[in-house]
């Protein structure tokens, strides 16, 4: 990047010289969020409604282009021409600054996600860190927007944000320390390869523990993401929309831009730590080919995991805010901490790793999997049983 | 503490249940009939006879007597009716319903002595203009029907009076006395 823009500016020096750095970081990024993260936060946004839609035996949105595809353009354009409202009684500077604020926290995140060997944007020392940190500005933006509203839902949704985002952060960090302590290194590429393509040599399936950890660490990252069933900043029921409901136009766009953007943070996050990232076999010489190999993984894997997301959407309840804080310090942050110590003793145990224990664990979770698809036969057959399916 | 390990397994089962069932609904057909361009059918000639569509008047059968002008709460109708003094027949000028304004009680094809005015099965009723809702049936002015007391010969009306007969034949009285002087009109 910088020898590009050196062979662009010439004898430039000095001030002048940084000016143009700073013109072609921003022109970069310009380009990496309009062409790459606007688009997937989008057409997450179309599989979510798709996905939901077809867990509730509906359809979802088939009409602009083949399968509804397109349908976040027509959505972004349509909430662009809208007017911008701002309400008079609002803390206008504080209500207009607060989206940018949760766009920039979702969109540094991507800095550090490894697409592929050679495909992350800057592959820091402290990476796995550097996210959780990032991602938790998002709730700055958010307490933001509450606050300034002037209203009552508002505020609350943001003040529940808050409570929820602080308290997660504990048995999420808790839950990628056993990750870590496998790696030794917080780096997401050296995460990455510490762990191998076979499914079984990830770090999900090192013992019991980390089975657990990673468990933790999904279901913690849902609540840091203001996912459902920890939806509890705008739970709409109670809240109208929480810290969104005074939004209009492209300024509530922005807010569910980085809900679903996060959404993929998520499922990368989780699939760096412990599901092997872009781990490929090593099939060729040709780095290219490598490269779209391992990107083409890690996209699968990080959406297989934006999909669970979606599913546990479509499936649980809202829990209550007393539940959300007693399963976060009653029940996540002690399993944490047994995850954490257990990975520490069998690593003290056996240095070499036990590759027996490694095959029991991933049998154990295939059995749990089988278990699942024959309950969904089950399912299935009692649903045609009781003619629940449609005919014609 | 045994409720607490207790809670951690009930947790872990029920969520594995539950997104199996919601799984499971993924290999389904959706329920949802996509209206109106993706059905085989018209959807209006599945309803039912009596449903309450946008309304219509048969001027064949339309004795003039005002009863629906009369019965309708929102005067969304208008009628104009005089008498030839020559031919002693009721001539129609005007008869005008405002779709804009109806609200399809179906007040006023209850009174109707011959089913003339009645509802469709019709319901798409987008139009550009408000102007464009007020349905006006008689565009030249007509003369009223008149009964006969021998009941009627003519081909071209008969098939319109026995729909209109079967119109009120079919309204929903008490379920065990149906109207049976519904042929009297």
């Amino acid at each position: 990047m910088q020898q590009f823009i050196d062979g662009l500016i010439g004898s430039a020096t000095g001030m002048e010289r940084e000016l143009y750095y700073f013109a072609g970081m921003l022109a970069f990024g310009a380009l990496v969020v309009f062409g790459f993260i606007l688009p997937l936060a989008g057409i997450t946004s179309w599989l979510e409604r798709r996905v939901w839609a077809r867990m509730q035996s509906r359809i979802g949105p088939n009409r602009v282009g083949p399968f509804g595809v397109l349908q976040w353009l027509a959505d972004g354009l349509k909430n662009l021409l809208k007017e911008d409202v701002i309400p008079t009684a609002v803390d206008a500077r504080l209500f207009r600054l607060a989206p940018y604020v949760v766009v920039v926290g979702f969109v540094a995140a991507w800095v550090a996600i490894p697409f592929g060997s050679s495909l992350i944007i800057a592959d820091l020392n402290i990476g796995i860190l550097y996210v959780t940190a990032v991602t938790s500005l998002v709730v700055v933006g958010i307490l933001m927007a509450g606050w300034s509203s002037n209203n009552k839902w508002s505020m609350l949704g943001g003040i529940r944000s808050a409570t929820q985002i602080v308290s997660y952060e504990i048995p999420a960090a808790l839950a990628i320390f056993p990750a870590v302590l496998l790696s030794g290194t917080l780096s997401m590429q050296g995460l990455i390869e510490a762990q191998g393509w076979q499914p079984w040599s990830w770090h999900m399936f090192h013992s019991p523990f980390t089975f657990f950890a990673f468990l933790l660490f999904f279901t913690s990252l849902l609540a840091e993401g203001n996912r459902t069933p920890f939806d509890l900043p705008e739970a709409e029921s109670e809240l109208v929309a929480g810290f969104a409901t005074e939004y209009s136009g492209m300024r509530s766009l922005l807010f569910f831009l980085a809900e679903w953007g996060n959404l993929y943070v998520i499922g990368a996050v989780v699939t760096t730590t412990y599901m092997g990232g872009w781990q490929v076999p090593h099939f060729t010489d040709n780095t290219v080919l490598l490269n779209a190999a391992q990107l083409a993984t890690f996209f699968l894997k990080s959406y297989f995991w934006v999909f669970v997301a979606m599913w546990i959407r479509a499936t649980l309840p809202r829990v209550r805010v007393d539940q959300l804080m007693s399963l976060c310090w009653k029940y996540m942050v002690p399993l944490g901490l047994v995850t954490v110590l257990g990975t520490a003793v069998t690593m003290v145990a056996a240095p070499e790793g036990m590759p027996t224990l490694r095959y029991l664990t991933f049998g154990a979770v295939m059995l749990v999997v089988l278990q699942f698809f024959r309950r969904v036969v089950f399912h299935l057959r009692r649903a045609r049983g009781l003619g629940w399916t449609m005919a014609g | 503490m045994a409720g607490y390990f207790q809670n951690i397994a009930d947790a872990f089962s029920t969520t594995f249940e539950a997104l199996s069932v919601t799984f499971s609904h993924l290999f389904r057909k959706p329920y949802t009939v996509q209206y109106p361009d993706r059905i085989p059918f018209r959807i209006q000639d599945t309803l039912p006879y009596r449903y309450r569509g946008i309304l219509e008047v048969d001027l064949e059968i339309c004795t003039g007597c005002l009863a629906c002008e009369r019965a309708c709460p929102i005067d969304c109708i208008v009628i104009d009716a005089t008498k030839d003094r020559e031919t002693k027949e009721m001539i129609l000028t005007r008869f005008d319903i405002d779709m804009a304004k109806c609200m399809y009680c179906g007040l006023c094809s209850e009174p109707c002595p011959t089913g003339s005015i009645h509802h469709t099965r019709e319901f798409e009723g987008a139009d550009y203009s408000l102007e464009s809702l007020v349905k006006r049936f008689v565009r030249v002015p007509v003369a009223a029907y008149k009964p006969k007391k021998s009941g009627e010969d003519d081909p071209a009306i008969i098939p319109i009076l026995e729909r209109g007969m079967r119109y009120i034949g079919e309204f929903a009285g008490p379920e065990e006395t149906p109207r049976k002087d519904a042929g009297a009109a």
